[in-house]
């Protein structure tokens, strides 16, 4: 009575853009990692540029950049900037250092993941140096210096002049090595 | 008229008997049938839930539970809510009308139908089962936000396996609608003549397909987060756990329309019959429904406003969520115009209506008020937001249900409700529902947070008076109860058009709707296709 042809090719053509919606929520993941690199939203560019570019920028632009540290409750160290903060001026390189000191009686290993903001100044932060996306093992009751060596780009937008750059250690997870 | 109901009389009307007739049932009307028999018990269950909610904030301090059951009560309630009660309810309302409504014999695809709802029960069983596991029922909300729900115990793989199992009958479920509307209408009944019932549950269903797989795929990441050493929103393998927000976003608000449009369908029907008047902007209603859906799909992340999005962003959804106001609103105004002038009876499906509307509008408007960016920093998490969901939903979309069953029972069970009784029923809901959900905005307009089992005692009086309207409201339900199985036990007989000015084929075969019904496709008169 009814066409069962059409009604089997309504269905399958249904049931294949469920599939394909099903895959789009994955596809969310890579495209928001896109989309968060071109607007710099949680502070994930991360511009390793080379320190090739030595000569000095004199400017009358001064902007002060705050070092935050956190550690994830799963790990049992400390971390802090050497410095709190520290005037610098855009287009030179700069050296801020953080203490890592593990409180374990064992070796540990643990990552550490920044972040800058505001957002937008995300964009304009180069770091040649970084002690970030690696794995760093800490012998028991070890103590280490980590350098950050960083430049905040000259063409940073006015209105900036107050950046934090903020590293949160993590357990390293047991998947990976 | 008289061919169809000449087919009917001597139709052969056997139906299995015994358990065996709903266990394998492949009949619309029976698994219509049960679907509201399941939706009315996870009423109860997600009610009495409710109830204990109501109890432990209806004085400041801990009284009755401890907090962690107190939130693994709240996250359950709205899950059985949502997927248990309101969309069940929808199904099976779709199941029972859209072949009647469309002059098809059955759904297009009986034995998917059977196995969607059969999901369900099975489903519930492994959500309600995680309540008495070790480390209680999972207790961060139904939004699933990771880190947190990461932390939930034994129960996390059954919640995720549950979500999946009610994914994947819902699918099924709005699969089976499509297909049945796209290809099994009866000669004559083309789109633009379809009852708004049917046309707002082919939308629906659109958006079920669309929005539930991201959803089942958001959910899979958290179990490969948490059992399979995946980092998708573990900040510390480089995920980002906002992701997660704007995945279960992307689906959460279309959802939300999930919910709503057949509410609307539903008083589509009901307000015309009752104003005997045809509906005013039948078109207008059509498309005003379809633009509700596609924008639901770009206004997601007006529910994370304070996750630190960039400002033009911001802006983006608040215009975004600010134009779904213009549909909706054509629809209000639609429903008041096809009221204007009409020779109104006020029978219980058409109070439950007319509240419908007034009470949907002012939770509408709450939702305005809340998706203001900078206004929504100070309502975020707060009560006035469990203010305004309930409004939309338990005075919209479960209010609609209730009308739906008053308008339809007649056609179901072949004998008229208890008309003093549902009235009854309706103002004592009406009330408390207003005293239990009103007093919501101040509390949340003065501070108080969301999903917390004690509070400042500053929000005593207001928390006490909505208790009350709770338990009030709770009960009452009771005597819907009661007026369905007495309905459904005797009554006044019900004529083949149960009600004087009701429009559309559904009233055009007997009462009770013999089990098969347009098994040859209806002769349409113009006058049939009349809304």
């Amino acid at each position: 009575m009814f066409d069962k042809k059409k009604i089997k090719k309504t269905t399958l053509s249904l049931f294949f853009f469920t599939v394909v919606m099903f895959g789009f929520g994955y596809a969310l993941v890579p495209l928001y990692d896109v989309f968060c690199k071109l607007t710099g939203i949680n502070g994930k560019t991360q511009r390793v540029v080379e320190n090739v570019n030595q000569k000095q920028y004199s400017s009358d632009r001064w902007v002060k950049v705050r070092f935050d540290a956190n550690i994830n409750g799963d790990l049992p160290w400390t971390l802090k900037p050497k410095e709190r903060n520290m005037q610098v001026q855009p287009g030179n390189f700069y050296e801020a250092t953080y203490i890592v000191h593990n409180k374990y009686f064992e070796d540990v290993v643990g990552q550490a993941i920044p972040s800058v903001s505001p957002s937008v100044a995300s964009l304009y932060f180069m770091k040649s140096e970084c002690f970030c996306f690696v794995n760093q093992l800490l012998k028991a009751g070890e103590t280490k210096e980590m350098l950050v060596r960083f430049e905040v780009d000259k063409d940073l937008p006015d209105g900036v002049d107050d950046i934090t750059l903020s590293y949160t250690f993590f357990r390293t997870l047991p998947g990976d090595s | 008229m008289s061919t169809v109901t000449q087919a009917n009389d001597h139709d052969h009307d056997h139906k299995p008997t015994g358990l065996k007739r709903w266990f394998f049932s492949t009949n619309h009307k029976d698994i219509g049938t049960l679907y509201l028999i399941f939706a009315l018990t996870m009423f109860f269950v997600g009610g009495s839930m409710a109830m204990i909610i109501r109890a432990e904030l209806f004085q400041p301090g801990l009284q009755f539970v401890d907090p962690q059951f107190y939130n693994s009560m709240v996250t359950v309630h709205a899950l059985i809510m949502i997927f248990g009660a309101v969309m069940p309810a929808g199904v099976g309302l779709a199941n029972w009308m859209i072949p009647l409504m469309i002059g098809a014999p059955d759904m297009a695809l009986p034995r998917m139908n059977n196995m969607s709802f059969w999901i369900l029960p099975f489903a519930f069983a492994l959500l309600i089962s995680t309540l008495f596991m070790e480390g209680g029922g999972p207790a961060g909300g139904w939004t699933m936000y990771p880190p947190l729900v990461l932390q939930t115990g034994a129960a996390f793989p059954f919640l995720i396996l549950a979500i999946h199992f009610l994914g994947i009958s819902s699918i099924m479920g709005a699969i089976n609608i499509i297909v049945t509307v796209f290809n099994m209408r009866a000669p004559g009944m083309t789109l633009m003549k379809m009852p708004l019932f049917v046309w707002t549950w082919v939308i629906t269903s659109f958006l079920l397909v669309a929005s539930l797989p991201v959803l089942a795929g958001g959910v899979t990441m958290l179990l490969t987060d948490k059992y399979f050493g995946t980092s998708f929103f573990n900040a510390a393998g480089g995920g980002d756990p906002v992701l997660f927000q704007h995945i279960f976003w992307f689906f959460g608000h279309p959802e939300v329309y999930i919910l709503a449009l057949p509410a609307f369908g539903i008083v589509s029907q009901i307000i015309p019959a009752f104003a005997r008047k045809p509906l005013f902007g039948y078109a207008s209603m059509v498309y005003a429904t379809a633009s509700i859906a596609i924008l639901s799909f770009f206004v997601w992340a007006h529910h994370m406003f304070t996750v630190g999005l960039p400002v033009k962003g911001e802006l983006f959804f608040m215009y975004a969520t600010m134009l779904i106001a213009v549909p909706t609103g054509v629809k209000v105004f639609n429903w008041m115009a096809t009221m204007w002038k009409g020779a109104m009876t006020f029978e219980t499906p058409m109070l439950f209506s007319i509240a419908f509307v007034i009470l949907f509008t002012i939770g509408g408007f709450s939702g305005l008020m809340l998706g203001i960016t900078p206004v929504d920093f100070q309502y975020h998490d707060t009560y006035f937001v469990v203010a305004h969901f309930h409004y939309v939903l338990l005075t919209g979309a479960v209010f609609s249900l209730m009308a739906a069953v008053y308008y339809w029972l007649p056609k179901w069970t072949g004998h008229m409700y208890d008309e003093k009784l549902g009235k009854i029923h309706f103002w004592l809901s009406t009330i408390t529902a207003n005293v239990l959900f009103f007093p919501q905005h101040f509390l949340g307009l003065a501070g108080m947070p969301r999903r917390i089992p004690d509070y400042n005692i500053q929000f005593a009086d207001f928390n006490m008076i909505s208790s009350i309207g709770g338990f009030a409201y709770g009960l009452t339900q009771l005597l819907f109860v009661y007026i369905v199985i007495k309905c459904a036990l005797g009554g006044k007989k019900a004529k083949a058009l149960s009600w004087e000015g009701a429009k559309g084929l559904e009233w055009s075969v007997p009462s009770p709707a013999p089990h098969h019904t347009f098994e040859t496709p209806p002769r349409l008169t113009k006058a049939m296709l009349e809304h």
